[in-house]
Parts: structure tokens; sequence; C-alpha cells
């Protein structure tokens, strides 16, 4: 039987991206469908009832969501170029870091571009604290897989694209090569992979949409930052 | 059972979390020293072995620590891969068991963690309510993923019925301290059915606390709780 392989998605989804990434590192054909998440197609709804979110997996008519058992599914089902080591050790830690990246960076980033005040000030030091441990991790690797990407690279992908957008409509700087020179250097030759830099989705409608973002959750003072990103240089 | 392999769990008895991998370890018939937390303190080994999160628990396995209770589980099943196997075999069943797990503890824990400390009668009753619908969820999954067999995993427990399983201890507590029933026969059969089997599973018996000792512990930890808010 031919393979039927669906990709609901959007078409800025980080979370999207990390299944387009392994489905192109298999070299697996797929229909991708860019979902308007205020208007949800009654497909999406169909495959993916408990949490209505994308992205959702349909392989010959089963969906899978959640975008990390995503990417699991795709390495134990198509055997070639895998994204976890056989190791079970390495195995546990690509697994620890692609968690870490969803529970404690991505939450205490965004929070640093849209919150305000006190808070703020806290999630930029939660941050940093954050990113010095990435940055440890990469001690003598060219990515967090070792020679090659693999499941904590694809979790925390979306670090090389989404950063400088939203540095870019900030003004602020988090990720500078004087004070994360690994971390800097690893976005750097993650996005400059073919397939991975292919699918970014057009930098000028993300600075767009997070120009607009920025406006609803009031973007934060400059000068401000910058001092204190002073204070918490690691 | 003789604590051989070198393997430590860190943990505490009241920690459905630690409760995950101890019955992984069981289940594999991996001998382990188990080392209990002080409660309201971190040992350092504790701090040592997992400086991230300077959480419980911790499997350490010669001198490599492993975090996170899901990851450790699957480290287990991987490791010792001679024994039964703790997630299913094939690859869609094995998102369906993640998927499910990643809910649990992403969804239904939260509320569930949430009861006793709600403000208020209505943000209670509203957790309440969250709890009861993610069970139906699982309910529903349950004839899905068990396959008309005992467990969520079919035959023997399983990565989704060590996953949701562990809180079973905790669910009868908030039962009784809210005089409420959140698995019954009347309204979720096949969860009755399985929490009973899986409470006296050879693998789980022996570190599922008592009700009573729970109990126990949840007067302490709202003591705890208490003092940090005034």
């Amino acid at each position: 039987m031919a393979e039927e392989v669906k990709l609901f998605k959007t078409w800025s989804s980080r979370f999207g991206l990390r299944a387009v990434w392994a489905l192109k590192l298999k070299g697996i054909e797929y229909e991708a469908i860019d979902e308007d998440l205020a208007n949800k197609s009654p497909q999406l709804l169909q495959y993916n009832p408990v949490h209505k979110k994308v992205p959702v997996l349909v392989h010959n008519g089963k969906p899978i969501a959640e975008s990390l058992v995503i990417v699991e599914y795709i390495d134990e089902t198509w055997k070639q170029n895998p994204i976890l080591p056989q190791d079970p050790y390495e195995r546990a830690t690509a697994r620890f870091w692609a968690k870490f990246g969803d529970e404690k960076v991505l939450p205490s980033i965004w929070g640093v571009f849209t919150q305000e005040g006190k808070a703020q000030e806290e999630l930029l030091g939660q941050a940093m604290e954050n990113l010095k441990l990435l940055e440890e991790q990469l001690e003598g690797k060219v990515f967090f897989g070792g020679e090659k990407i693999g499941l904590a690279d694809i979790a925390l992908g979306w670090l090389a694209n989404l950063i400088c957008v939203l540095e870019e409509v900030s003004g602020l700087e988090l990720i500078t090569q004087e004070k994360f020179p690994l971390l800097f250097g690893w976005m750097q030759n993650f996005a400059a992979i073919p397939m991975i830099k292919e699918s970014f989705p057009p930098h000028d409608k993300m600075i767009t949409k997070y120009i607009a973002l920025g406006e609803k959750y009031c973007p934060p003072v400059k000068g401000c930052i910058e001092e204190l990103c002073e204070y918490q240089t690691p | 059972m003789a604590t051989s392999n070198n393997v430590k769990i860190l943990g505490s008895f009241a920690s459905p979390f630690v409760m995950r991998a101890r019955i992984a370890a069981n289940l594999k018939s991996v001998g382990y020293e188990f080392l209990e937390e002080k409660f309201g303190q971190k040992s350092q080994l504790l701090l040592q072995s997992n400086p991230v999160y300077k959480k419980i628990p911790v499997l350490i396995h010669g001198d490599k620590p492993v975090c996170e209770s899901l990851i450790i589980v699957q480290y287990i099943d991987e490791a010792w891969s001679s024994g039964p196997s703790i997630m299913p075999s094939d690859p869609y069943d094995r998102a369906t068991a993640r998927f499910w797990a990643t809910y649990v503890d992403d969804k239904w824990f939260p509320s569930l963690s949430g009861i006793a400390r709600a403000q208020g009668e209505e943000a209670k009753a509203a957790l309440i309510q969250q709890v009861r619908d993610g069970i139906a969820l699982l309910e529903e999954a349950f004839p899905k993923c068990s396959k008309g067999k005992a467990f969520f995993g079919g035959d023997e427990i399983g990565y989704l019925d060590i996953a949701f399983g562990c809180f079973l201890g905790w669910l009868k507590a908030c039962e009784m301290m809210n005089g409420i029933k959140l698995i019954d026969d009347a309204t979720t059969p096949h969860l009755a059915k399985w929490a009973e089997k899986f409470c006296s599973h050879c693998a789980v018996k022996d570190v599922m606390p008592s009700t009573d000792k729970l109990l126990e512990f949840a007067k302490v930890l709202a003591a705890k709780f208490k003092a940090a808010q005034s």
C-alpha cells in the first residue's frame, strides 16, 4: 500500500516545524495542510479532538498529536537517518533536553519578550540561566545530537528561527556571540542546513506577525532591557 | 530483591512520580536501593545528580543520573531489554501511550493537584470537573489501548498504566477529602476494574502508599502551603 502522510500545521508553527524537519530528515513525502487557527478545519478537530491543536500527523489515516510524540513516531516508523541514538543513556539525555526546552527555555524567553517590569526581570534571569545550561551542553559538540542533528536539536530548533525575529521586533539582544558563543554558533549551523533553511517561514511575514503580537503584549523599553542584560550576564 | 546492578532511586514514598520509576524497576526485576529524601530538605546527592530541576525522582545507574519520571521509565525499559517490554511494540501504539501520558502530566495532573490548594468552593468545583473530564477521556481511551485486555498496555502493565496509575493513591485520598467519587463502577467501569488490578499488581502494591498515610501526608503539605501563604 502506498504511504499516505499528511501534516496539519500552520505556516509559522514552531511545533509544526519539528514534524517537518523529522519528515525531511527521513526523506518522507507528505502533504502539508496549513490551518487557519481562527477557523479550524473539521479534519483537524476530528484528528485531534482532545487538544484541537496543530501539529497533527496522519499516517495512513491514523492521527498522531503532540510534536515530540510525532517526532519519535517518525523516528520509529522510518529507520533511516536516526533521530535518537541507540544508547539508552544518550536517548534519555536527548529526551531530557528536548523537554527542558519546552518546559523552561520557551516560557522564559517568551516571557522576556511579552512581560514588563518585575515579572520580566525575573524571567530574564531565568532565561539567562536556561540558556547557560544549553551552552554547557554544546561543549565539544557541533549539535546537541553530536555530529548530526538529533531530537534535542529538532526540539530546540525554534531558537534558530524565532530568536532573531523577537530580537528584531523588540530591539532586545538575548543570544549574542559574546554571551553564548556555542549556542550562537549552533543556531547558525542549524539554520544553515539546507532542509532546515528552506522550511523556515518567510522572515518578513514573521516580523509582521510579531510586531502585531508585540503591540498586543506591550513591548519592553529598549534601554531598560539592555541594562538588565548587562546585570544578568553569566 | 538483591540490590545488584548498582541502581539507586532517589525519592519519597508519597510522590507518584517516584512511584513510576519504582514500578518500572520492579516490572523489570531490577534491584535498586531506595534513598528516601527527607521532606522539606534536598540531599547533596539529589542536588548533584539533578542540578537542573533539583527534583525527585532521580535514577542513578552506576554513576549516571537519569531525571524526569517518564524519561526514567523509558530508560529502564531500554537499558534492561530482557524481561517484559514496558513500551508497546507497535510505533502507533507507542505514540498513543506517549500522547496520553503527556496529557496526564500536562493537563490532568495540574487539575488534580490544584484541588487541595483551590481558593473557594467554586474554584475547587471547577478543578474537580476538569479532573472528571480527563478521567472520562481515559475511560474512553481504555478499550482502544487495552484491546480487550486488563491493562492499557495489554496483558501486562505498560507505560500508560504506570503514567496514570501512579496517581491512584492520591486520587483515592482526594475522593475521601472531598467526599466525592472520581473512579467508580457506575461512571467509569473500565477504569474501576483497571484500578483494582493495577493497585494489587505485584510490581505496584509495595510502592503504592496507603490512603491513610497519604491523608496524613496531605495534612503536612497543607500546613506547609498555609505557612507559605502567610
